[in-house]
């Protein structure tokens, strides 16, 4: 399976994620960005996603977006 | 707020939609991205065809064509009009109300309650609400809500977080009395504290629009927009919907005893295909009972959404039989609301393009 790391660096391949512990306030990701990255973290881990877990404080950086995963299920 | 409505209906759905056609496809090399990303944002989102009126053309050009089709199509007769509903956040004027505007062009008698009510995605329900208010009195017999929005103007071309998403377009649902009809039941709820976070910030009182809110600015995710254009706050956004609209839901369908199989669709705001798989997961709803086909093939045209896919999905099955329906919109204000009406049996329901 891909990490995080790498799903994140195909929506976004400009950036160097491993160098941001705040996607969201270094301007990384958008709202429009988070709803492509569930797309793509649903389809990759084949999981769902709640729609209420889509929000910022998930999106900060690669460990809040595991911890969202882990509350679906998804563990490493 | 709960409400429940005896012995009225809806007897018909017009929808007009301008003629010119914009394609996402086309429109990708405005925003600042790469072609890919923009490209994933079509696949999850729904983005493809929409709508737009032509520069100039207002709201009630778009009323005036469609009640004109109507009245010509011995559908409606305009003395039957007792009240005259416009549900819009895009008026032709900031004064006259653009109820008001309708009817002086059309002629209709002064004996019609002109009334025009500032909503967004959730004014097909607020509208529907207040019409059947108004049929309580004697005097007011026939109903004509209408809901539109031309806010493609509104929006900024260099902006990919809303202008793909945007259409124009705008509805007619006529609403009278009926002794047989089931009883409608229906919930409304608005926080105007989060009211900024769906907005255009000038044109009104508090900011009246000048060339300094004309200016592009950079909003800090590489989208351009000036203070004159709609902004939203899309994760805010998002949230509040998966959050507030299923307990609005599931309190309607207790309180009316109707479980989720009952309901033959669940007609939402139609605000993109990824939020409306996202409320239909949460609600355990059957994906084919909530039509999501209107961005893609329309964009979303604020509080006209849900009577674009009524006409656009149901019109041959609501015009021979019956459906039981939950209608859901939220959006601006914010205002969440839903309704439980069985619709059928229409006198018509169709779309016509404005010529």
């Amino acid at each position: 399976m891909k990490p995080i790391s790498a799903i994140l660096q195909e929506i976004r391949p400009e950036y160097d994620f491993a160098a941001s512990q705040d996607y969201i306030s270094d301007g990384m990701l958008d709202s429009f960005d988070m709803m492509t990255l569930v797309a793509a973290l649903e389809r990759h881990y084949s999981v769902s996603i709640p729609g209420t877990a889509i929000a910022p404080e998930n999106f900060r950086n690669a460990q809040a977006i595991q911890e969202m995963l882990n509350h679906c299920g998804v563990h490493p | 707020m709960k409400f429940t409505f005896q012995h009225k209906r809806i007897s018909g759905i017009l929808t007009v939609l301008p003629a010119r056609e914009l394609s996402f496809l086309e429109e990708m090399k405005n925003y600042n991205f790469p072609e890919a990303r923009s490209l994933k944002l079509m696949e999850v989102m729904g983005y493809d065809k929409r709508r737009v009126a032509e520069e100039g053309v207002c709201l009630s050009d778009l009323a005036v064509f469609g009640l004109k089709h109507l009245f010509e199509s011995g559908l409606l007769r305009p003395e039957e009009i007792d009240a005259l509903l416009v549900v819009t956040h895009s008026p032709d004027y900031i004064l006259p109300p653009t109820s008001n505007v309708i009817q002086g062009r059309l002629c209709l008698k002064q004996d019609t309650l002109c009334l025009d009510i500032s909503q967004a995605c959730a004014g097909f329900i607020v509208g529907l609400t207040q019409g059947f208010l108004l049929l309580e009195q004697e005097s007011i017999r026939k109903v004509v809500l209408i809901n539109g929005d031309i806010l493609s103007q509104r929006t900024s071309p260099k902006d990919r977080s809303i202008y793909p998403l945007i259409g124009d377009a705008l509805t007619i649902t006529i609403l009278e009395r009926d002794s047989q009809s089931a009883p409608i039941h229906g919930e409304i709820k608005m926080d105007g504290s989060r009211g900024d976070a769906l907005m255009i910030p000038a044109g009104g009182i508090r900011l009246p629009c000048s060339p300094e809110t004309a200016v592009l600015e950079d909003a800090g995710d590489n989208n351009l927009r000036a203070k004159d254009h709609l902004r939203m706050e899309g994760s805010v956004i998002f949230n509040f919907v998966q959050t507030e609209v299923p307990p609005m839901v599931e309190s309607l369908l207790a309180r009316t005893g109707t479980s989720v199989d009952e309901v033959d669709y669940f007609l939402c705001h139609q605000s993109n295909r990824f939020m409306l798989q996202k409320l239909a997961e949460k609600m355990n709803i059957p994906s084919a009972k909530v039509p999501k086909n209107v961005v893609e093939n329309f964009g979303n045209s604020s509080g006209a959404t849900i009577p674009v896919a009524i006409t656009f999905n149901l019109a041959e099955k609501l015009r021979n039989e019956h459906a039981l329906t939950c209608l859901m919109g939220y959006g601006g204000g914010l205002t969440w609301a839903a309704m439980l009406v069985n619709l059928g049996e229409l006198a018509f329901c169709e779309m016509i393009t404005f010529l």
